[in-house]
This record gives C-alpha cells, structure tokens and sequence, in this order.
C-alpha cells in the first residue's frame, strides 16, 4: 500500500513539473503581458520599468528556474495583474468554486441516480421514457444557453432569484461557505441547478444502463426467487453492484466540475477560481495560470486517489488486488 | 472512517436545517428598512487593486476617484476643474504654484495639506510590482516647495503645459500611508483619501463596497452604501440589470441597446467617448510592408503607404456612415481626428473624410496601383466595441477598390504583442485620450517614433512628418492657453490633411438604469457614483 502511495506521488509530481513547463512555454508563445498591463500613453522607460517589475526582463529560463525554486517552498509567484501572491488569490476564490461544483455533484446524485433506477426499471412506462427523455435534452443543451434561459426565466422574469453572485457567506470550521444562509442558497440554486444538468442527465443514463444489466443476472434474479422484498432486491443486490461504474464517474466528473465551471460561473458572474482564469487568460497573467493548473491537477490526482480508497470499501476484491501489487 | 464521515454529515445537515429555518426568520424581519439608499453597479471589467497608485488602467482609474481626488478634477467633458487645489498658475516656464483647498479633512479625520502632496510625488512611482505606475505623470517635476500648509512650487526641467493635466490623473494619499504597499490599500487599512465615498470592502474579480464619507468637503451625496459588482459577461450585465440586481450598468451590449430603449422599466444614456478607432498603416519598411503585396503574391518594390495618396485613397473608401449604422448600430460617430471636435485642440474645420470608392481608384491609380494590391486587415476581436466586425466591413469597402483584402482578428492577449512588434501592415486599433486634449494623443500616435525623446511611443504605423513634428513640439512648451490651442490646431489639420492614420469613428459609450434614476454620463467612458442620482 505504501509503495502504491509513493509511486503514485512521484508520477504526480512529474506530472505537475511538465505541466508548469508547457504552461510557461503556452503563455510566452501567446504574447507579451505588458502590452496589455501597461497603460498604453506610457513612454519606453516606464515600460522597461514595468517588464523589470515583473521579472519579465530574464530569459524565459531564469524566469522558469525563480518559479521552480519559489514552487519548492510553496511560493507560485504573484500575480502580474493584482500584484498578490497567485496562490493566495486561488485559494480565496477556491471555496466558492468547491461549493458550487458540490452542490451541483449533490444534485446530479442525489436526483440522478433515484432518477435512472426507476428508468432502469421500468424501460417502457411513461415515467421511465419521460426521464430519459430529459436527459437527451439535458445532455444536448449547451451549458452557457441553459444559464441564460434560467436567468431570463427564474430572474428577470419571475424575479424570484437572483441573477448572478454569490451570496452573503457564513464561517464554516474557518471557511467561507454561503449555503447556510437564505441569502447564499438563493444564489447558490440556479448555476448550481446549471452546473448540474449535464452530471445528471450523465448519471441518469448511466444508472439506467447499469440497472437494466443487473436485473437480468442470476444473481438477482435468485434473490426475487427466495422471496426478498423488491427494496431489497433493489437496494442491496442491484445498487451496490452497479455502484463501481457510477462511483468513478462522479469521481472524474466532480474533477471537471471543478475545474470547468468557467462557463457556468462567467454567466452567473460566480466568484470562483474558473473566472479567474478565463480573466487571467485574457491578461496573461502567467503566474495566476500556472498556479491555477497546479492547483487543479493536484485535485484531480487528490480525487482519482480517494476514488480507489473508495473502490476498496465497496468492493474488497479491489482492495486484495492492491495488497498483492504492493506485495511484489 | 466513512462511517464516521457520515455521522458527522448527519449532523452537519440538521445543523443546516435550524440554521437555515432561523435566518429565514431574521432575513424577514429586517429586510424592508433601510434600502433606500443603496445602489448597486454592474461593471464590465474587473478592478484589479484598492491602491490608487499601483495600476494605471482605466477601470482602477475610474474606482479610486471614489475614493480619493487628485490636485485637479476632471469634469464630463473631460475639462479641467479644481478639487484639492483651488486654483493653479505657471509663474514661470518651469516653475508652478498650487493654491490648495483649505479645511478638507481625510477619512481617517485627519487635515489635508501640502505634506500629503509630497508624500503621494514621492509614492507614486515606486509602488512595488506595479505594472503601470503613474511615474509618467509624477517625473517631469524635478522639485518641489512647500510655502506654507496650502501653496506648494512645483519646479520643471522643461516647460511642461500637460502637468494640470498629468497631475489630475494623480491621487492623493495620506501622508501616514506613503509607506504602505498595495496589500495594505487593498484590505482598506490604508486606502484613506478625501474623496466623497470611503472604503467598505474590497474582493478581488468579485466586488467592490462604498461607503458615504458624511463630512465630505463638496457636500453629502445621495448614496449611503455602493456595492460595485464586477459583471465581466455582457449577458450576465444586462440579465442582472434586468432582474433588478443592479440598477446601473456601463457598456450595454449594442445588439441589445434597442430592447432596452423600448422597456419601459429602465432609461439608457449614451454619450460620444474620448475613445477614436482608427487605422496605423505600416511605413517602417522600404518594401512591401508585413502581409502587403502584389494581387500575385509578390513583394512590392516600394512600401505603398509611405505614398500619401494611397493613405488618402484608404481612407476615402470607407463608408463611414455605413460602419456606424449597420456595424455600431448607430452607436458610434464618424471620425475626422483624435477627438470629438468639442475637446481641446481639435479642428472645427476638420470634417470625416467623404466615402468616394470611384476618386480613391483614381488616387490609387494615380499612385501606380492601377489594379490595387492584396493586403490583409489586422485587428483584436475582444477589445473595442465590434471590432471584428469593423474589420470586415472594411475589407469589402477595399475590395470594391481592386485591393484584395483578407481579415484576421485575434485575442487582444496576441494582437497587441505583434502590433507593437510591428508584424502587421494594415492595423485596426483604438485610442482613448485620458488628458481629454488632442495634443497628447497625436504626441503618442502621429509624431515620429523616438524612444529616446518618449514621443511617438504609440505610433505602430512610424508614420513620420517633419513639417508636423514641428508644429506639435513647439506647441508642447507653449504656455499660453490660447496660443498653443491654434499651434496644436494647426498640427492636427497638417496631420489629418496628410492621413497620417485614417480615423473612422468614435465610440460612444451607454450606460442603463433603472428608471427613476438619472445618471450623467461622461467622455471618459469612467462610470462614477457620484453621477448617478435619484429623480427621473
């Protein structure tokens, strides 16, 4: 177990090294940011100032060697644009973006998968073909349309919700949260409800699958004919078969939640990490970008970790393959 | 420990619940009062730090004269006005004297005087990490005099007419705070300046809190709280607007300015800004310049835009008006300079060149182009308003002239590192004047580029004209008023006569409110609190 640990730690580090490279190389080939930070009535001296400032008159090697001296003891750089540390400006904006992707991964679970078990039980009644029916549309619709049709409808329409921010926000063990306070969940509830539709129309269609396999096995089909009660059947036998498949997709899916809300958050004007790095895009701001990227890929091989933690609860065979992998 | 995971979200879930039920309870109670006198404000760009001195950049700009206020204020017209300072005059060419304000009080309570001003000289251009530092402004004085708490000299190595105008771009601090880095601005403890709105709270890419400095000097404003909300996304702007989030916005998407103007739940006003797009042909090369040639693909032997008559056939066959109707949606008025002709230094003779696509043939002709040329039009497709689509409507006004035109937009992010490196021929880009006078803009575009001088730091097309740098320089150490007007006026016509750029229009800006609300809106493209009011 140990030695799957490290191994998987030193890949991720590789990974996290040829990352911060490309990223540095992508952003010098795009262009130079002082043409877009300094104001353009600026003379050359105060250019030549500026690109000094910003340690943009090294090489681009110097340049990466600082970075990858200051990412060893955790300093990513500061931002050319707020002049802040870039990590520091993640982090604050890290909660709104980790809230709103769970909240939205609650939603596309906690409705997705009752929503696909009843589809995948029944196929052929109307409710089972009006869910599917709905995830073909969830599943089609672009995201930034979606957002834009709920604002005009919930918004400006009806005027129940709000149309874009975040809401006031509580402490939660030193985070900021606002799900805990009317103000925040209003907020919370339409790019949340965005964000989640394509989850859910995934997970729907997922569960239907996975259900219309399972009930077919012998297995199954031996625990109807003892005489188990149907929510038995269902609950024990059927579900937690089929929640391998589901579990790593709400795995992968949650990492991209997180890490692709940008849509979602540009149209609803969330103050989370993805409109920052749209922003950040846009100004070149470099050290904002590579941090957000290490950010992100850190999370992902976080995630992908626990999902094998939580193979190994679900199904002990997992768990013995591992031991034995470690064993050799 | 999943077990004990769930336990302990069992719990987390109540807790929620009560917490929930409860502040449903006070939200209710407390909500009616005490609305009426904020306002909240869509902005489309993002303000980058609470530090009025670390970036120089419109949007930052525009936010710290809530706060602060510079010697010298600058109207809707962009015209001079006193704010710290009373009142100002050139004793000599290189020597200014400043009356200041008396009994203004900072928000910190404590007394504005000539000290302050010296310290915000001396902070100015030495703010850390700055990647645009107002030093611009601040250099040309080589020494400053305090005469008493409220005269201050102002020495010059050079007569210097644009330091009113440098100096009102520079904000005034608090002496206590000379030492104090941006972080510092940014979490308020030191962003303390005289102006009519203080401090609240500051969130980066999120928003901005205001509130009203009762004891302001100019008098009470109208608004006890602000809530500036950076609302980058022009739907997520106008959805907010309309859903009654905000009740002002800046820059309404043109497309949907005439929907708005029929709903009769919100007023719109637009103004022209000091914003001109306009056209830098590249002369730097002896040759074809980048992406001009034959129509066969070949070099040409000769740069055709050193020759004035092939500038002046470019600029004849655009259709002006056409551009401003269907591209702009009208929102947008046909150049002929760097400024409306109701700013300083600007031509009333000057009017947009006349669209004639038969005499630009001839001009090309007559130039020795007789069957025209193939070039390709370069412009950013997220900076100026349409601005992808001016670029195409230009190129089928040059096809209609035998010049083969193809268009290539980008990024802002690319377009202006490669502008600037000059690997473009034919340039779309636009310019705001922030001095609200024309002299400095065609110091920055027209005048021939010289690093060492820090003129024609702008000019991408290195357009050069002795006959007109002259004009310009000597007029830029006139200190008469009235005088160097005429000079600069002179300048313009020898420059506009010669197409040194070609100017197509100048963009006008629109705000939206809610209606009964009324807000002032100004050639800056700035959009401040202290012009909105209530009232129809």
């Amino acid at each position: 177990m140990l030695a799957y640990f490290l191994r998987r730690l030193s890949q991720s580090g590789l990974v996290l090294v040829a990352m911060s490279l490309i990223v540095f190389l992508g952003v010098y080939a795009i262009g130079n940011p002082i043409d877009l930070l300094v104001n353009p009535q600026a003379d050359e001296v105060e250019r030549a100032r500026a690109t000094a400032a910003l340690g943009l008159d090294k090489p681009l090697y110097v340049q990466y060697l600082t970075f990858l001296g200051g990412a060893v003891t955790g300093d990513l750089g500061r931002s050319f644009v707020f002049g802040t540390p870039a990590l520091e400006l993640i982090l604050s904006k890290m909660p709104a973006t980790l809230e709103l992707a769970l909240f939205a991964m609650v939603l596309a679970v906690f409705a997705g998968i009752p929503l696909g078990l009843i589809a995948g039980l029944k196929p052929d009644s109307i409710i089972g073909r009006g869910i599917m029916a709905f995830s073909i549309v969830g599943f089609s619709l672009p995201t930034f349309w979606v957002g834009l049709i709920l604002i005009m409808f919930f918004a400006v329409q009806l005027g129940w919700l709000p149309s874009n921010g975040r809401g006031d926000t509580t402490l939660l063990f030193g985070v900021p949260v606002s799900f805990l306070t009317v103000d925040g969940l209003s907020h919370l509830l339409l790019p949340g409800v965005n964000l989640a539709l394509f989850k859910l129309s995934l997970l729907i269609r997922l569960t239907r699958a996975q259900v219309r396999e399972a009930v077919l096995q012998d297995y199954v089909k031996f625990a109807r004919a003892k005489g188990l009660s149907p929510s038995r059947v269902i609950g024990v036998h059927v579900l937690k078969n089929i929640m391998i498949p589901i579990v790593t997709v709400i795995g992968l899916e949650f990492g991209s939640v997180i890490a692709f809300a940008i849509v979602t958050e540009s149209i609803f004007a969330w103050p989370g990490t993805g409109k920052l790095l749209i922003d950040s895009i846009n100004q070149l701001d470099r050290p904002v970008i590579v941090a957000y990227l290490m950010v992100i890929v850190t999370l992902f091989i976080a995630i992908n970790f626990i999902v094998d933690m939580v193979y190994s609860l679900l199904d002990p065979r997992v768990r013995l393959g591992q031991a034995a992998a470690a064993g050799h | 420990m999943l077990h004990a995971f769930r336990r302990h979200s069992n719990v987390a879930i109540l807790h929620t619940a009560l917490l929930v039920l409860s502040l449903v309870a006070t939200a209710q109670a407390q909500s009616p009062a005490n609305k009426v006198r904020d306002v909240s404000i869509g902005l489309q760009a993002a303000i980058t730090s609470m530090d009025p001195h670390y970036h120089n950049l419109s949007p930052n700009n525009s936010m710290m004269l809530h706060m602060f206020e510079g010697l010298i204020a600058r109207d809707e017209n962009q015209k001079l006005k006193p704010a710290l300072a009373v009142s100002w005059k050139a004793i000599d060419d290189l020597t200014w004297e400043f009356k200041l304000r008396k009994n203004v009080r900072f928000h910190d309570a404590t007394m504005f005087t000539a000290d302050d001003v010296v310290a915000t000289l001396r902070r100015a251009p030495n703010v850390a990490n700055s990647p645009s530092s107002f030093a611009t402004f601040v250099k040309p004085i080589v020494d400053v005099k305090v005469l008493d708490p409220h005269t201050i000299i102002f020495k010059t190595a050079t007569p210097n007419v644009l330091l009113p105008s440098d100096l009102a771009s520079v904000m005034i601090i608090n002496k206590a705070h000379e030492k104090s880095n941006t972080e510092e601005f940014n979490s308020g403890r030191a962003a303390i300046g005289t102006g009519p709105y203080k401090f609240g709270e500051y969130v980066p890419n999120q928003r901005v809190l205001l509130k009203a400095n009762y004891a302001y000097w100019g008098g009470e404003e109208p608004w006890d709280k602000i809530t500036f909300k950076m609302l980058t996304n022009p739907a997520a702007r106008v959805a907010a607007l309309l859903s009654g989030d905000v009740q002002l916005i800046e820059t309404v998407p043109t497309a949907d300015i005439a929907k708005m103007a029929a709903d009769k739940k919100l007023s719109l006003v637009d103004k022209v800004s000091n914003r001109v797009i306009y056209v830098h042909m590249n002369q730097s090369t002896d040759k074809s310049p980048p992406f001009v040639t034959s129509k066969d693909g070949k070099p040409l032997d000769k740069n055709p835009f050193r020759d004035a008559r092939v500038r002046k056939a470019l600029s004849m066959a655009v259709n002006r008006d056409a551009i401003v109707s269907r591209v702009m949606e009208g929102k947008a008025v046909a150049a002929a300079q760097l400024l409306p002709d109701f700013f300083y230094g600007t031509s009333k003779k000057l009017k947009p060149m006349k669209f004639d696509s038969e005499g630009a043939k001839k001009l090309l002709a007559e130039a020795g182009y007789p069957n025209g040329f193939a070039m390709t039009i370069h412009g950013p497709n997220n900076r100026y308003i349409n601005d992808s689509g001016i670029a195409q409507a230009l190129a089928q006004m040059y096809t209609r002239i035998g010049i083969d035109t193809k268009v290539e937009t980008m990024p802002s992010s690319v377009y202006f590192t490669r502008a600037t490196k000059l690997e473009f021929g034919y340039m779309l880009l636009g310019w705001g004047t922030e001095s609200g006078e024309q002299g400095s803009a065609m110091r920055s575009l027209l005048a021939t580029y010289d690093t060492a001088k820090g003129i024609g730091v702008t000019n991408r097309g290195r357009y050069s004209n002795p006959a007109f740098d002259k004009v310009l320089s000597d007029a830029l150490v006139t200190m008469d008023d009235k005088k160097r007007e005429a000079m600069i006026i002179q300048a313009a016509e020898i420059v506009m006569g010669d197409v040194g750029l070609i100017p197509l229009h100048y963009e006008v800006s629109t705000w939206a409110s809610a209606k009964g609300l009324k807000y002032s809106a100004r050639t800056d493209q700035y959009t401040l609190a202290m012009s909105l009011k209530p009232g129809k």
